[in-house]
């Protein structure tokens, strides 16, 4: 078992380096910089000012160096005039760049400064990730006990009428994308034109104080998309267990049939299920944009769009650490999950 | 001129004929599925004669009014269809008005229908489709929005209004408004309203589908040719190719898809001019394909084999680097293809959020393929294969695919449905396709901002996009269910 954790840990530390190193490729791009010398020095300037801006901070050098400058491995951009150092990209503002230490990365600590917030990066995640954390709360708590009790329905009598149309249920949801779902419930529920009125249609007072009509649609709306497909994972791990052996044991010792549902069944249907409701954590991610963007919400995802549509790369940088490391974390944590879960599984 | 309510006069005589056959199927529904709980399933009486006879029982009953309740609402939307194709203006209003623009729809779809029912038995999957009614629906669903985007994009036959003009005084108008200072000839409403732009919304959410059947069909097969290429020898040969191809695999996979999209679908990107390199790699591979699929046919018979290979390899050649090269791309390298054999340029934009799209799918269809090719290379007639000499690619291409077709299949109607959503997604945060664009994704994305005054502009392209998402989704669960039957 920990050779298991730790050749999975290896991996994952890959990955995550990979990733990591195509995010930081992307987003240092000739074009994004180029607009970044603009934004932070001028406007006009012209091509070879923008050369020699970027020259004097490092961002020519090539993309290994500076990623693991970026990542706290290789120490970081100095520039020095007759021996002595006058300019240090660990500088914080009040200290001058002689005493500015030799190593400011992600490992150290310093995930940068965001252009857009004008604050550094680290508290900036905190406190989105918190408004964040806050919404994915609420959606686990109405999604996963919805798509279990859809699912554990459905799979109980396979072929049944309450399967079939729980099935075409659980489909319809996971045809419906967040943003059509949101955009319909913002209409029915929240329209001040035709709607009936019950909610609000932004959610961005909820960040301060959740009440249940500012904060019903956004968690309904991301609940919706993820429930059909647990739902369905649920279904099919149900049916394969009421056909079991010793289902059909119980069945001719006489024990009732909501006995058998409830005492013998679901325990071992739900081994299925866990796994599928980690696995789906970080596609909400995808919803959780989608919604903070659609309800005004300023999360995590909220910052994503923010950062990315304002060439904002160290917050962008520090967006995607979060976001890789949550997947990674869900897939290794689903994996160990299911190995205990399930004592079928053993690993040598 | 006054304008148009939902259902005009004809509401009068159909709207309280389909208020009460819906009700009728929701109360149906609830108490067939209420008594399948609390009666006994069909009871076998076996007669004197020694005949057997089934007796339903009460819940059979309900099952049956349920039946009659679906046919009441089926031939209630078919009068509205119907009779809003014959009649006037105010006799039909906005429903009738609609009715009527998706005249060669209708037309198409019901030949299409008639003409698959009666064959169905010669038709092997695709006719069982027509023993589900999910699979019916779902099929339906989808056949409307492929010949709407055919009638409407290829041959002009169904929007009134220009998608991109706008009309001074149709702003947010709401649906069934007049237009104001129609000349002759011209569409005299807005059957669905005007947007924040005065654009009519009813032939830009007609337009949309154009766009989505544009895009996501071809891009799904085309990642569809990349898993393949690539699943079945990382299945096949197993080791370290395996090993390698499905870290990669996973690598994109892990990558959040937003995160990605919002790397890859910029104005930046496209001037570095990375998404030709990635067309140029990931657009390699259906050519591979359909080479390696008729090499490894015809390897023994050299004269047939020349000839078919000699054709597929001139006519994509010819279509791939119409398709890579760029006479106007920013990098030299896209340019060295002679003009003259360029048959058709993709604007940077479109190209972009095609390889996105290709680039996000391949990976979960390379990880489908390979699960299967894992499965069923164990089987016999694998084992005879290699026995009789074959090569690898043969036996991968010619055994194996044919009898993975099943799943795939059903894999690739989810697939499109998804492919869509994430076009969706693109337009909803504006990536991509351009502003004035009449995608689904980009209109909903254009309406949301004044959502809660003007709610139409917002609502009829996210209908849309739900109604064909949900048919392939349907359509996928008609197939395997007709599949698995077998």
């Amino acid at each position: 078992m920990l050779t298991f954790i730790l050749r999975r840990l290896g991996v994952m530390i890959l990955t995550a380096l990979c990733l990591t190193f195509i995010v930081f490729f992307l987003t240092n791009l000739s074009p994004n910089l180029e607009k970044l010398a603009k934004q932070q020095a001028n406007n006009r300037m012209s091509d070879e000012q923008v050369v020699t801006w970027l020259a004097a901070r490092g961002y020519d050098d090539p993309v290994i160096v500076n990623y693991g400058r970026w990542l706290g491995v290789l120490p970081h951009f100095t520039r020095e005039e007759a021996g002595e150092v006058v300019f240090s990209r660990c500088a914080d503002p009040g200290m001058t760049a002689a005493e500015a230490p030799r190593f400011c990365g992600v490992l150290q600590g310093d995930w940068g400064w965001s252009t857009v917030f004008q604050d550094d990066v680290l508290a900036i995640l905190a406190e989105r990730g918190w408004q964040t954390a806050k919404l994915m709360f609420f959606v686990m708590l109405v999604m996963v006990p919805g798509a279990l009790l859809l699912g554990v329905l459905a799979g109980m009598r396979e072929g049944s009428k309450l399967d079939r149309s729980l099935s075409t249920v659980s489909i319809a949801t996971t045809a419906t994308p967040e943003y059509v779902s949101g955009v319909i419930f913002i209409a029915v529920f929240a329209s001040s034109a035709v709607g009936l009125k019950w909610f609000k249609g932004t959610a961005t007072s909820a960040m301060e104080n959740i009440t249940f009509e500012n904060f019903t649609l956004p968690v309904l709306t991301i609940a919706l998309y993820g429930m059909g497909y647990i739902a369905r994972m649920t279904r099919a791990s149900m049916t394969e267990v009421m056909t079991a052996q010793y289902i059909r044991t119980a069945r001719l010792k006489g024990v009732s049939f909501g006995q058998i549902v409830m005492k013998h069944a679901l325990r071992n249907a739900l081994i299925a299920p866990f796994t599928v409701i980690m696995l789906q954590l970080p596609w909400l991610l995808n919803g959780v944009v989608i919604v903070e963007t659609l309800f005004n919400y300023k999360g995590f995802g909220w910052t994503l769009v923010q950062a990315a549509g304002n060439n904002d790369i160290d917050l962008l940088l520090g967006v995607s650490i979060i976001s890789v490391v949550v997947v990674l974390a869900t897939q290794l944590l689903s994996d160990i999950g299911y190995v205990f879960l399930n004592p079928r599984i053993r690993i040598a | 001129m006054e304008p148009l309510t939902w259902t005009g006069n004809m509401g009068d005589v159909l709207d309280p004929i389909l208020g009460i056959s819906a009700a009728a199927l929701v109360v149906t529904s609830v108490l067939a599925i209420a008594l399948s709980f609390v009666t006994a399933s069909d009871r076998i009486t076996v007669n004197p004669d020694g005949t057997v006879a089934a007796q339903p029982g009460l819940s059979g009953l309900a099952t049956r009014a349920q039946g009659w309740a679906v046919w009441a609402v089926v031939a209630t939307v078919v009068a509205y269809i119907v009779t809003g194709m014959v009649v006037g203006w105010q006799g039909g209003g906005i429903v009738g008005g609609m009715a009527r623009a998706f005249t060669p729809v209708w037309i198409s779809l019901a030949l299409l229908f008639a003409a698959s029912y009666a064959y169905r038995r010669r038709l092997g999957l695709y006719g069982k489709l027509f023993d589900s009614s999910i699979g019916m629906v779902g099929f339906g669903l989808v056949m409307f929005w492929v010949f709407t985007a055919l009638w409407a994009g290829v041959f002009d036959l169904i929007y009134m209004h220009d998608p991109l003009s706008q009309v001074s005084g149709m702003k947010n108008e709401v649906p069934g408004s007049p237009l104001s200072g129609a000349e002759a000839g011209q569409y005299p409403y807005y059957l669905l309203g005007g947007d924040n732009l005065a654009r009519d919304v009813f032939s830009r959410m007609v337009l949309g589908s154009t766009i989505v059947m544009q895009i996501a069909p071809l891009a799904t097969l085309f990642a569809f040719m990349v898993g393949i290429t690539l699943g079945l020898p990382a299945g096949y040969y197993g080791g370290r190719l395996d090993t390698g191809l499905s870290f990669l695999a996973n690598l994109i996979l892990a990558f959040p898809v937003i995160l990605l999209f919002y790397l890859l679908v910029t104005p930046e990107i496209v001037q570095t001019g990375l998404p030709n390199y990635m067309a140029l790699v990931l657009f390699l591979f259906p050519l591979i394909f359909v080479g390696v699929l008729i090499n490894s046919r015809y390897r023994t018979q050299p004269a047939t084999r020349n000839l078919y290979l000699g054709i597929a390899m001139a006519v994509g050649l010819l279509l791939y680097f119409s398709l890579v090269m760029d006479q106007t791309a920013p990098k030299p390298l896209f340019r060295v293809w002679p003009g003259f054999l360029d048959l058709f340029d993709v604007s940077g934009q479109v190209l972009i959020v095609f390889v996105s799209v290709v680039f996000v799918n391949s990976p979960t269809v390379f990880r489908i393929v390979r699960g299967l090719t894992l499965d069923i290379k164990t089987r016999d007639y694998v084992a005879a294969a290699q026995t009789r000499g074959e090569t690898p690619w043969y036996i991968m291409l010619w055994e194996i695919l044919p009898n993975a077709r099943g799943p795939l299949i059903v894999d690739f109607c989810l697939r499109i449905g998804y492919t869509t959503i994430l076009l969706g997604t693109l337009g909803f945060f504006g990536l991509g396709l351009p502003p004035e664009s009449p995608d689904w994704g980009t209109t909903i994305n254009d309406g949301r901002r004044l959502l809660s005054v003007y709610p139409h502009p917002a609502i009829a392209p996210a209908l849309a996009l739900l109604s064909l998402v949900l048919g392939l989704n349907l359509l996928a669960d008609g197939l395997r269910e007709e599949s698995l039957r077998d």
